[in-house]
């Protein structure tokens, strides 16, 4: 049989069409779709893909059950090493992971692994019976873990399965980290994929306490000490949006990226005025970074009805790190990228409203401490780009909480918990720390990753206890 | 669900809610707010938390009926229960023995936040010379209470229909002007009042701390909308705060970033009016 080499194609709404609403972009596979892509793959005998996937899921594994239509096997083989199957298949870069390593890229396409992942995903979340709950040993350990982003999410799960009595502690009043407040509705659809995943882990006997700010209702050390709990995993993630400390920052109209997502994410402001939280977009909006952040918040503005949409990034477009898929669909429904353009000042008007933002024009230098090539500034080169809405979306840093209530679980400098990277042990006995609050701003899978080994540490820990 | 224990009419469109939360009782301290959301299309709401008690499991609210969230949850009623309360959040006030002679000033609702502080001050062994603004005698909130905690209360109102005529300011200024050694200044209410509180005391050099309430949403410093100037630095009211030195404040930009949603608010209080027409029609 001849190979195939290129991916089949995904199906999306069309982008007209899809700027304007939330539904999810890409449509998925249908199955037929699904076992032709599958097909594709030439069950290789040492699997590059597997090395490139964080939690080594077993590749041609899932893909030999999909070629034959058995798709409830093949999620049973993903479900093995990946908890949350259906966001992965939708959020990982999948360019820098598993399928930059297939070797059906070498000379074509490689094979769209996260694709067939989600497909899976999505068969058995229609598929899926309502399992009854499961209920732990009334003599099981407990063990805590603070936020219900990915990490936290994946170690509970694990933990749950071997049998700890796990709680997990959430600031907000919904669960998912990232994946309920940042990543947005046409990304990764909130009550179809993301509830339902959390869902599932009730069903192992996860007991999830939302409204709960770990650091003011309860210390780390509380909660060992008062409250009982053997171990503590701490995954709050990247939350504290960065700013670019540039003139006019504070002006009406500039947001960070995080609370202009929050907003429409979280609280719904898309839906305004049947859910009373309000995002004001202007017409024309400038988001600055080059991130999956930046284009989320890129094209959320659109959908709340901006008319012209710019991505302000200072390097060029080779270096920007978002997801090769989300630049593609952002071009296509029409944002307009500034590429080797940095912010210096956003000018106001008199009563407080953003009117532009001044620009200057960046060249490539000299490779930075990143390998990347550093963005100089052109000389005399400023201009102004008229704008009524700036979101700031440059990263974001740990947020200190936790970490200034624990005075014996150290940080780094930038504030990231220092752990382990094996064990995601800190310095304070008992306490586990991983995702985004250990690594910095990083990924879905990454996250989960951290949150599996330290659930497999946590287990030892406190095995070795007794 | 935290369940409303108690209701009362303060002043017009003024409540005190008693909210059965043992934990939050448990952990509170003076100067610290919660964030309140009545259902789930609703807002998140920033309060200061104006009491607790913590052998009986309760803490305070008292709050203005002022746009649609405020609205809705001054419908509910004695045994309703609210969806969401996150507390206690934000930093609490700085409180110590021998801090000296303090001035509490509370205008229009803001006596109600400033209630805690005062009573933890005078528990501390303090002076406390407490001073409630409002704009009239009616809608003057938490007198008693006030009195119980302070070695000296001074009232104004606007219209002079009880206590002081006039604002904040002139007690205070009468304070000044009397000898009074005053060691720190704590003013908690509208923005220019704070304001004018902060340009009272400038000249003389008197601490003065100020109260925040610039718009929130997580208040858990994750979305950076609640941030305001203070000197040469961005800082983030919800965890920063809410208290800040009033002479470092910038109150311009503060008043500038809470009229963001002015005219958005409006339709969602149109919205909100016609949802309770509906309700009351039903
Ligand atoms: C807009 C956006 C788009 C992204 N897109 C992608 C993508 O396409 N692909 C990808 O792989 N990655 C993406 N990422 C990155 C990815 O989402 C993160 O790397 C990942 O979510 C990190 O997981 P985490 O569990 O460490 O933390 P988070 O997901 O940040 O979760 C932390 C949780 O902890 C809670 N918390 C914080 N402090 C406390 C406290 N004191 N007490 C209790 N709870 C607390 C927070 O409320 C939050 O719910 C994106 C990130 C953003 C912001
Ligand atoms: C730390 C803090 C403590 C507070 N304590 C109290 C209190 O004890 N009692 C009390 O009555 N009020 C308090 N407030 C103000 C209260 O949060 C607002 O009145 C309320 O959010 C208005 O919501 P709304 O939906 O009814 O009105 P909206 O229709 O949303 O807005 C009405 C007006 O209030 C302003 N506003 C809107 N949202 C907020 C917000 N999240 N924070 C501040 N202002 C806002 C807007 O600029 C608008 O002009 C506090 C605010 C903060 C930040
Ligand atoms: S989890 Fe991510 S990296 Fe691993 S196989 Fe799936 S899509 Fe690829
Ligand atoms: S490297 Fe590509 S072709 Fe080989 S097993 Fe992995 S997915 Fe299949
Ligand atoms: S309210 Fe979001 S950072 Fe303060």
């Amino acid at each position: 049989m001849a190979l195939v080499m290129k991916k089949y194609t995904m199906p999306e709404q069309d982008p007209a069409i899809r700027a304007h609403n939330f539904e999810e972009v890409a449509l998925g596979y249908d199955e037929e779709t699904a076992i032709a892509e599958a097909s594709r793959c030439l069950n290789c005998q040492k699997p590059r893909c597997v090395q490139g996937c964080p939690v080594q899921i077993d590749i041609p594994g899932f893909i030999a059950k999909m070629k034959t239509g058995d798709f409830s096997d093949a999620i049973e083989v993903i479900k093995g090493s990946n908890s949350l199957p259906a966001v992965c298949g939708r959020v990982c870069p999948q360019e820098n992971q598993c399928e930059k390593y297939c070797v059906m890229g070498i000379k074509g396409e490689p094979v769209g692994i996260g694709r067939l992942e989600r497909f899976a995903a999505d068969y058995d979340l229609n598929e899926q019976q309502k399992g009854a709950p499961v209920q732990c040993a009334s003599d099981a350990k407990k063990v805590a873990i603070v936020g219900s982003g990915p990490a936290g999410l994946s170690a509970a799960g694990e933990l749950a399965k071997k049998g700890y009595k796990v709680t997990i502690f959430e600031a907000l009043h919904k669960a998912g980290g990232v994946l309920s407040y940042g990543i947005p509705e046409f990304r990764l659809p909130k009550e179809k994929i993301v509830q339902v995943e959390i869902d599932d882990l009730k069903k192992l006997g996860v007991e999830i306490r939302l409204n709960t700010v770990i650091g003011k209702l309860y210390t780390v050390d509380e909660l060992m000490q008062e409250e009982d709990f053997g171990a503590v995993f701490v995954a709050t993630g990247a939350g504290l949006p960065s700013f670019m400390h540039i003139p006019g920052e504070n002006l009406n109209g500039v947001y960070s990226a995080n609370e202009f997502l929050t907003r429409c994410n979280l609280m719904k402001a898309y839906k305004f005025p049947q859910y009373h939280t309000p995002l004001k977009v202007g017409g024309t909006v400038a988001v600055i970074g080059g991130g999956n952040v930046a284009m989320d918040a890129a094209r959320t503005s659109l959908r709340l009805g901006a008319d012209h949409v710019y991505i302000v990034y200072r390097r060029s477009e080779k270096e920007l790190p978002a997801r090769l898929e989300e630049v593609h669909h952002a071009k296509d429904e029409g944002i307009d990228f500034r590429l080797l353009n940095n912010p210096v000042e956003i000018i106001g008007s008199d009563d407080g409203n953003v009117k532009s933002l001044h620009c200057i024009k960046m060249e490539l230098g000299e490779p930075d401490s990143s390998g990347r090539r550093r963005p100089v500034p052109v000389a005399g080169s400023e201009f102004d780009l008229p704008v009524e809405t700036v979101i700031v979306a440059i990263g974001q840093g740990p947020n200190p909480l936790v970490q200034s209530t624990t005075p014996d679980m150290l940080t780094n400098k930038r504030g990231n918990i220092i752990a382990d990277e094996e064990t995601g042990a800190t310095t304070k006995e008992g306490v586990f720390a991983g995702g985004d609050i250990v690594t910095g701003a990083a990924t879905v899978i990454l996250a989960m990753g951290a949150g599996k080994k330290a659930a497999q540490a946590i287990d030892k820990y406190l095995k070795d206890k007794g | 669900m935290y369940k409303i224990l108690k209701k009362e009419l303060l002043s017009p469109n003024v409540w005190l809610y008693d909210i059965e939360a043992p934990r939050i009782a448990k952990k509170t301290q003076p100067g610290q707010f919660l964030i309140i959301r009545t259902d789930e299309e609703g807002e998140r709401i920033p309060l200061t938390i104006a009491d607790f008690d913590r052998d009986k499991g309760y803490i305070s609210i008292v709050f203005q009926e002022v746009g649609a969230g405020t609205q809705v949850l001054g419908q509910l009623n004695e045994g309703d229960s609210i969806l969401d309360v996150v507390a206690p959040l934000g930093k609490k006030t700085h409180i110590e023995k021998d801090m000296g002679t303090v001035v509490c000033i509370g205008g229009g609702i803001g006596v109600a936040p400033v209630y805690p502080i005062a009573r933890g001050m005078h528990q501390a062994g303090n002076k406390v010379i407490s001073i409630m603004g409002a704009k009239n005698k009616d809608i003057l909130i938490l007198e008693k209470e006030m009195r119980a905690v302070s070695d000296e209360v001074m009232v104004t109102t606007d219209d002079g229909s009880y206590g002081i005529k006039g604002f904040v300011t002139n007690a205070l200024q009468q304070i000044i002007d009397r000898g009074e050694k005053i060691d720190e200044v704590i003013a908690i209410g509208p923005v220019v009042m704070m304001r004018s509180v902060v340009e009272a005391t400038r000249p003389y050099k008197i601490k003065t701390v100020v109260s925040l309430n610039p718009i929130m949403v997580d208040g858990t410093g994750m979305c950076g909308g609640c941030r305001v100037q203070i000197g040469e630095e961005i800082k983030f009211a919800c965890v920063d705060g809410p208290e800040f030195d009033g002479h470092m404040v910038d109150f311009k930009g503060l008043m500038s970033r809470q009229r963001m949603y002015k005219d958005k608010e409006k339709t969602e209080s149109d919205h909100v009016c016609n949802l309770t027409k509906v309700k009351e029609a039903l």
